[in-house]
């Protein structure tokens, strides 16, 4: 063990560490609220929200039907991405020749129809969910201990992330997406099922919200009100990095989890804040976002 | 259809020169005055009270996305931080109602100032999510800091005497001072938005590329109504704290941000009479639902699903629209 900066070098890393966890959570979060938006144009508020049912999904299927966690880690993304595609089938198609703003109304309704129904049903205090066998235990890396639970949710988050990435880039899929988000109607008149891609990206993009809950759950409580908190940093994010690019939510979204992590060691009064703090900074400096075109 | 033109359409007479005043407008104003009066002799005077402060806060809120076109979903802020100021103010440095109260107000429109500056630097969506950022920022300070008494609030705050010789702790008292201050705020937004002023923003909000193009310096006047919008929701937030003596967590949290969308929303944004009656309708709401505790959010949130989809105009918007008359 060593020093830095007189802070002892186990809990700088520490903090580095959970400072990155979050990172993960705030860069697949924010990866799926960008893909939704150049698809639908909606900003998903229930975003959070889905996250929320992630975590619950997790629990839920291993308290009831023993499903452990690594097919939790599959099932529950596809549970919740199956109710995403039955809300943009049901109520979110109706928007896309509104204002943006209305689509934004409508899941911060939605979000609040969730948490609203889970807080009912299991009350707010938090469920907890252990970490599977597989994944106890941990390195001493000699200047730090790494859990290694906490190791996979970075590796695994970070690899969903740049495969999302390569997916949209560098594929045709990808190619079409791109191209429909550019311009739909003249991709509908090459006869690409335009209204098929819009519907699965959201679904899609509630899988991600789901992904990301689902490691979640063994490091903070399930809870109902654990999406709600954290959809409005992730807005930060948003507008900080911009959703012009990828990459740019996941740069960003990794970067503010260590200048969080960062913040805990050295003011941690001020670690709630920090996010905000830069995304005033920004706006200041770069009104259109590190990554964003001036819109 | 834009919302621009949603609005447009819901006030078939906006079309018209300005100079042409609505007879409605004054009508319906004369009736609600009339039923202010009367009103407690039939309801419980809390009641509304706290309703018109929630129906002031929802007309501020209004000010902005039904006549600029900007969705701030951080408004809680501005009425949180004011009730804070005007209770602490009222209770621990002893200052008198009317004092109490101009303090929250002026707290109010600096944050405004500060907060509005940096939020206008971006359009539509990312106008929304800065203020709702904005917003719980502020909310984690007032969490930390010692004076707002934290996850307590600020409780017994005095009503005291206003300018010294009205005792506000007689309900009639406070009931005609919150209407008085309800009314003035009112018609303040009234006249705002049917001023040269007005017009402009409500220029920008139909194409603001072209306000600009016609020598409008547009952020300026977006900002000056984002500083008005901030400086009567705080307006409304100090009366509430005076009325109800508390100040509390809830009222700088997000959720009460969403409320205020839900009220104005309800009542039909862009008119003049929508976000009182939203104000009047999601208040009564909540006291009636009081019982089921955690439904209340679920119903707010079908209700927010519902009128996005199938009732965009509001009450006052439908009625209007149908009636073909400016509400």
């Amino acid at each position: 063990m060593f020093e830095i900066f007189g802070i002892p070098s186990a809990a700088l890393f520490g903090q580095l560490l959970i400072g990155l966890i979050n990172g993960s959570f705030y860069a697949l979060l924010s990866l799926g609220l960008a893909v939704i938006f150049g698809m639908l144009n909606i900003i998903n508020f229930a975003h959070g929200a889905q996250y929320m049912l992630g975590a619950f999904a997790a629990y839920l299927l291993l308290e009831l039907l023993g499903v452990n966690y690594w097919w939790a880690l599959l099932v529950a993304p596809l549970i919740v991405g199956l109710i995403g595609v039955v809300i943009e089938r049901t109520l979110l198609q109706w928007l896309y020749k509104l204002d943006h703003l209305y689509g934004l109304l409508l899941t911060f309704g939605l979000a609040l129809v969730i948490e609203g129904l889970v807080r009912n049903r299991y009350g707010s205090a938090g469920l907890p969910y252990t970490v599977p066998e597989s994944l106890t235990g941990g390195t001493n890396l000699g200047f730090m201990f790494l859990p290694n639970y906490r190791a996979w949710v970075i590796a695994a988050s970070l690899g969903v992330c740049l495969a999302t990435w390569f997916v949209i880039e560098r594929t045709k899929l990808g190619a079409y997406l791109r191209a429909a988000t550019e311009n739909p109607t003249l991709v509908r008149a090459f006869g690409i099922n335009v209204p098929l891609m819009i519907t699965l990206t959201y679904g899609f993009g509630a899988a991600l919200a789901a992904f990301a809950g689902v490691m979640a759950a063994p490091i903070y409580n399930v809870s109902p009100q654990m999406g709600s908190s954290l959809i409005i940093v992730v807005f930060a994010v948003v507008v900080i990095g911009g959703m012009g690019s990828i990459m740019g939510a996941i740069v960003t979204g990794f970067g503010l989890g260590i200048v969080e992590g960062l913040t805990k060691v050295f003011f941690p009064e001020a670690s709630n804040t920090v996010i905000f703090v830069v995304m005033a900074i920004v706006l200041l400096v770069r009104p259109a976002g590190l990554f964003g075109r001036r819109t | 259809m834009s919302m621009e033109q949603r609005i447009e359409a819901a006030a078939p007479t906006a079309s018209a020169a300005h100079s042409s005043r609505s007879w409605s407008e004054p009508l319906v104003f004369v009736i609600m005055v009339a039923l202010l009066v009367i009103a407690p002799k039939a309801i419980y005077p809390m009641f509304i009270m706290q309703a018109l402060c929630f129906a002031l806060f929802a007309c501020a809120f209004n000010l902005l996305i039904g006549y600029v076109g900007l969705l701030s979903f951080g408004h809680a802020l501005y009425f949180g931080w004011a009730s804070y100021l005007a209770a602490h103010s009222a209770k621990v440095w002893g200052f008198p109602p009317e004092l109490a109260i101009l303090t929250g107000t002026l707290t109010a429109c600096l944050l405004g100032i500060i907060s509005g500056s940096l939020a206008i630097r971006r359009q539509g969506i990312y106008f929304a999510m800065i203020t709702l950022a904005l917003a719980q920022m502020m909310f984690f300070f007032a969490l930390q800091l010692k004076f707002t008494g934290g996850e307590d609030g600020i409780q017994a705050v005095p009503r005291g005497k206003l300018f010294g010789s009205i005792d506000l702790s007689d309900q009639t008292n406070m009931y005609f001072t919150t209407v008085g201050i309800f009314l003035f705020g009112f018609l303040l937004i009234y006249r705002i938005i049917h001023s040269p002023f007005g017009e402009v923003l409500k220029g920008i909000r139909e194409n603001e590329a072209r306000a600009i193009s016609l020598g409008y310096k547009t952020d300026r006047y977006k900002l000056m109504a984002f500083v008005l919008s901030a400086t009567l929701a705080g307006l409304a937030g100090s009366t509430k704290a005076i009325v109800l003596q508390i100040a509390s967590l809830t009222d700088v949290d997000w959720p009460m941000s969403g409320e205020v969308v839900l009220m104005a929303l309800v009542g039909g944004l862009g008119t003049v009479f929508g976000p009182v009656a939203g104000a009047f309708i999601v208040v009564a709401m909540q006291n009636y639902l009081a019982q089921v505790g955690q439904w209340v959010t679920v119903i707010q949130g079908v209700i927010f699903v519902v009128c996005v989809l199938a009732f965009r105009r509001g009450v006052i918007g439908e009625i209007a629209h149908h009636l073909r008359i400016k509400l």
